[in-house]
C-alpha cells in the first residue's frame, strides 16, 4: 500500500492549484456579483487551459486528450473544486460519454469537443423526472425515417455556452411484469436545430454564474445520425459513462472543503474574544478537529474509488459512498466555518457565505444523497435477497 | 549555446513562516516547499531564449537536500532539458551558504561549459543576494545583476538593470552571469504534456564531495525573531490634524 502522490501527480496538483489561484480567484467576486461569466473571460480561461494541455485531460490520448488515469483526473477535479464552478467550467472537461461517438460523429462532436472548439451540455432531468430518470416524458417518435421529438428538460447546466447537447429521450415503452418501462435513447442535438430551443432557467442560490436552462423540443426532427450509441441503448450509455460525474462531485467537494477550512483555521487562530484566540476555546478547537478529520476521510474515500476504477475493480458503491460522504461533509464544513466566523461569516466581505450556499447543491445534483444511499444499500442487500 | 540555471528549494512564498522554538531558524518540517520565485523567473528566461533560438540546451542545478529533486522536476516540467542534483545536506534545516554554492556551481560550469548562467537575484528564504556575484568572481566572468530585460546578440548580452532611481542598461561580454529580478518575465505554468515528460528527462545525482567543496557553514545564526506585530493605526479627520500628530510624534 502506498499513500503518496507520484512526482507527476504532485506537479499536476500544484499546477492546477496555481492556475485556480491566479486565473480563477481574481474573477470570482465579479461573477458572484453579476451572476454571469463574460464570454471573453470564459474564452481566455479556455485558451490558457488548451495551451497548458489540460483541456479535455479526461480523454484518452488516441482522441487528443491527455490520457490521465481516473486517479490523476480526480486530483485535477479536486483542485478545480477550490474555484468558482462558473469559471472552472472553461477549464473544459467535456462529458466522457462522447467516447460513445461513432466514426462519423467523432469528427462532428468528439474531436471538436476535445479541442475546445465546441462545448457540450448534458440533459437528462425534466420537471417531472429527476431522480426517476425513467419517468421522463420527453419522447421521440419515428416519422419518415427520422425522429420527431417533443417535450422539455430543465436544470440544464452550462447550456448558454453549449454548441451541442447530449440529450436523453424516451423512444418507446416495454410492458414488463412490474408495469410499463420506458426505452431511452441518447441523442446529439445541435444548438439551432429547428424545433429546439434553449430558454433561461431558474435563479439558484448555489454556484452563481453557473446557470441552468430549460430546453424545449417542439416537433424537433433529428435524423438517425444524431443517435449516440444504440437506439434504446440510453441506459447502457448512461451506466457506462455517467459514474464519472459522481466522482467529480466528490472531488469537487474535497477541494472546496480544503479551501474553506484554511479560512476557518486561520480565523480560529487570529480572531480574539475574551482575551484569547477563539481556537483556544474547546468549542471552536474541536470543530476544527472534526472538520479536518472529515475532509481527510472524504479525500481518501474519493481517491480510493478513483483508484478502483483504474484497477478495473467494481466501484459503483464506492463512488456512491464518496459522493454521499463528501457532499455531506462539505455541508458540515462550510456551516462550521461560517459559525466560526460569527456574524462576519454571513457577510459577502468573505467568500464563506458563498461556499456555504454553493455546498447546498452538491447533495442534490448527480443523484441526491437519498439516491446514493439507495445505490449503496441495494448493492449490499440485493445479493442477500433483501 | 548552453544555459545553466541554478534553482533553490525554499519555503513556499504563501506559507506563513514560523520561527523555531530554539530561535535557530524557521520551522521547515512539514511545510510546503517550492522553487525560489526568482529562480522560476530565471528558468523562464532560459526557456524564452531557447524558444527564440538563442539557446539550445537548458541545464538546471540544485544544491541542497535530496528533496530538491522535486524542484528540479518542476524546472524540467517547465521546459529545462536536463538536471543536476548536488546533495550537500541531509537536514532540511541546513542552509548551504552562498560561497559554498558558488564554489560548487563554478565546478559545474567548468564541467558543463555553458555560455550563460541565469540565476535568481536572491533566494526568498535568507535574502542573501550573493551567489551570482560570488560565482562571477570565482569564474572571472562578467555579471549583470537585477535584470529586468535581457537581449542577447552574438557574444554580447544587453541587460537592463533595476537600480535605485531607474533603469540602467549595460552590455556585458559572454560568457556571463545574469541574475533575474521580479519584472524580467512572468513564469509559465508547467504544461501537462511537459509534466508527463519531465520524469523521462535526465537527472544526475552528485554530492558536494564529488566537487571537492566543503559546505560547512561559516556563519553562525545568533537568533531568529518574528517581526514586531504592527501597532494599530488611527484615522485622522483632516490634514491639519495629521500634521499636528506627526509633529507630536517628532516625525516632521
Ligand atoms: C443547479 C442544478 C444544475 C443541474 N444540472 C443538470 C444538468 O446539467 N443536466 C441534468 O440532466 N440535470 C441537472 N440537474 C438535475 C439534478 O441532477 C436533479 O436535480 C437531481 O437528479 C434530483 O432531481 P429533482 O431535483 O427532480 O428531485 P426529485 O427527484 O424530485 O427528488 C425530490 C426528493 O425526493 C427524494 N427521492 C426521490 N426518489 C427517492 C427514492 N427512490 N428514495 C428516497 N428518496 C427519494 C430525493 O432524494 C429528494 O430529496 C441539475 C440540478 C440543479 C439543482
Ligand atoms: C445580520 C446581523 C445583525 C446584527 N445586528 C446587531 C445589532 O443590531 N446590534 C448589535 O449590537 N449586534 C448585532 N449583531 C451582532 C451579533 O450579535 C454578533 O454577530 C454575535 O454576538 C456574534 O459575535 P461575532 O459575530 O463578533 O462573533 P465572535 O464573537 O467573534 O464569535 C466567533 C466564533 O467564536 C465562538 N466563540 C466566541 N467566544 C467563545 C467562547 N468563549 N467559547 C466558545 N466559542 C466562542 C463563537 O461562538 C463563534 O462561533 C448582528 C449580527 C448580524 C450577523
Amino acid at each position: 500500500m502506498q499513500f503518496g502522490l507520484s512526482e507527476e501527480q504532485e506537479m499536476i496538483v500544484s499546477t492546477v492549484r496555481s492556475f485556480v489561484e491566479h486565473e480563477i480567484y481574481p474573477h470570482e467576486a465579479e461573477v458572484e456579483r453579476s451572476g454571469q461569466v463574460p464570454r471573453a473571460l470564459g474564452e481566455a480561461i479556455k485558451r490558457k487551459c488548451i495551451d497548458l494541455g489540460f483541456y479535455a485531460c479526461n480523454f484518452p490520448e488516441s482522441v487528443g486528450g491527455a490520457g490521465l488515469s481516473h486517479l490523476d483526473f480526480t486530483l485535477v477535479e479536486r483542485e478545480l473544486g477550490r474555484g468558482s464552478m462558473a469559471l472552472t467550467h472553461f477549464f473544459g472537461r467535456p462529458q466522457n460519454i462522447l467516447m460513445a461517438c461513432n466514426e462519423e460523429q467523432r469528427e462532428r462532436y468528439l474531436l471538436p469537443a476535445v479541442r475546445g472548439e465546441r462545448m457540450d451540455a448534458l440533459a437528462m432531468t425534466e420537471p417531472d423526472a429527476g431522480s426517476d430518470v425513467r419517468g421522463m416524458k420527453c419522447a421521440a417518435r419515428r416519422e419518415g425515417g427520422d425522429w420527431v421529438v417533443n417535450g422539455s428538460k430543465h436544470f440544464i447546466s452550462g447550456a448558454e455556452h453549449a454548441d451541442f447537447f447530449i440529450v436523453f429521450i424516451a423512444t418507446g415503452e416495454d410492458d414488463t411484469p412490474k408495469g410499463p418501462k420506458k426505452r431511452i435513447t441518447t441523442f446529439l442535438v445541435d444548438r439551432g436545430t429547428p424545433g429546439f430551443e434553449v430558454r433561461e432557467g431558474y435563479t439558484s442560490v448555489s454556484h452563481r454564474g453557473y446557470r441552468n436552462y430549460v430546453l424545449t423540443f417542439d416537433d424537433c426532427r433529428l435524423p438517425d445520425a444524431q443517435v449516440l450509441g444504440e437506439v434504446d441503448g440510453g441506459f447502457a450509455v448512461m451506466n457506462e459513462w455517467l459514474y464519472a460525474t459522481r466522482l467529480t462531485v466528490a472531488a469537487f467537494c474535497v477541494g472546496r472543503a480544503r479551501r474553506c477550512f484554511d479560512y476557518a483555521l486561520n480565523y480560529a487562530a487570529e480572531r480574539k474574544q475574551f482575551g484569547q484566540p477563539i481556537g483556544k476555546f474547546q468549542g471552536v478547537g474541536f470543530q476544527i478537529a472534526d472538520m479536518i478529520t472529515e475532509i481527510d476521510a472524504a479525500d481518501w474515500l474519493t481517491l480510493a474509488a478513483a483508484w478502483r476504477l483504474d484497477q478495473g475493480l467494481p466501484a459503483n458503491r464506492e463512488i456512491a459512498s464518496a459522493k454521499l460522504y463528501a457532499s455531506e461533509m462539505l455541508a458540515r464544513v462550510t456551516d462550521a466555518t461560517l459559525q466560526i466566523f460569527g456574524g462576519m461569516g454571513l457577510m459577502d466581505d468573505f467568500p464563506i457565505e458563498r461556499f456555504w450556499r454553493d455546498a447546498r447543491v452538491e447533495r442534490i445534483w448527480d443523484g441526491t444523497s437519498e439516491i446514493q444511499r439507495h445505490i449503496i444499500s441495494r448493492d449490499l442487500l440485493r445479493p442477500l435477497g433483501a | 549555446m548552453k544555459v545553466l540555471v541554478p534553482v533553490k528549494r525554499v519555503i513556499d512564498y504563501n506559507v506563513k513562516v514560523r520561527v523555531k522554538a530554539d530561535g535557530t531558524g524557521v520551522d521547515l518540517a512539514n511545510v510546503k516547499m517550492s522553487m525560489n520565485p526568482f529562480d522560476e523567473i530565471a528558468v523562464e528566461e532560459a526557456i524564452r531564449l531557447k524558444e527564440k533560438g538563442k539557446a539550445d540546451e537548458i541545464v538546471v542545478v540544485s544544491i541542497g537536500v535530496k528533496q530538491a529533486q522535486e524542484t528540479l522536476r518542476t524546472a524540467l516540467a517547465m521546459g529545462a532539458d536536463r538536471a543536476i542534483l548536488v546533495v550537500a545536506a541531509d537536514d532540511v534545516h541546513q542552509d548551504i551558504e552562498p560561497l559554498a554554492v558558488a564554489k560548487i556551481l563554478a565546478k559545474v560550469v567548468e564541467e558543463e561549459q555553458p555560455g550563460l548562467v541565469i540565476a535568481g537575484k536572491q533566494a526568498i528564504d535568507n535574502d542573501m543576494n550573493a551567489t551570482g556575484q560570488m560565482l562571477s568572481a570565482l569564474l572571472g566572468w562578467s555579471q549583470a545583476t537585477f535584470a529586468s530585460e535581457v537581449d542577447i546578440e552574438g557574444d554580447t548580452a544587453k541587460v537592463t538593470r533595476e537600480v535605485d532611481g531607474g533603469l540602467q542598461t549595460i552590455a556585458v561580454k559572454m560568457p556571463a552571469i545574469i541574475t533575474a529580478d521580479l519584472r524580467l518575465n512572468e513564469p509559465r505554468y508547467a504544461s501537462l504534456p511537459n509534466i508527463m515528460k519531465a520524469k523521462k528527462k535526465p537527472l544526475d545525482e552528485k554530492t558536494a564531495a564529488d566537487y571537492g567543496v566543503d559546505v560547512t557553514p561559516r556563519l553562525t545564526v545568533v537568533s531568529t525573531k518574528e517581526p514586531e506585530a504592527r501597532a494599530a493605526g488611527i484615522i485622522v479627520g483632516s490634514v491639519d490634524e495629521l500634521v499636528a500628530k506627526l509633529k507630536e510624534a517628532g516625525a516632521v
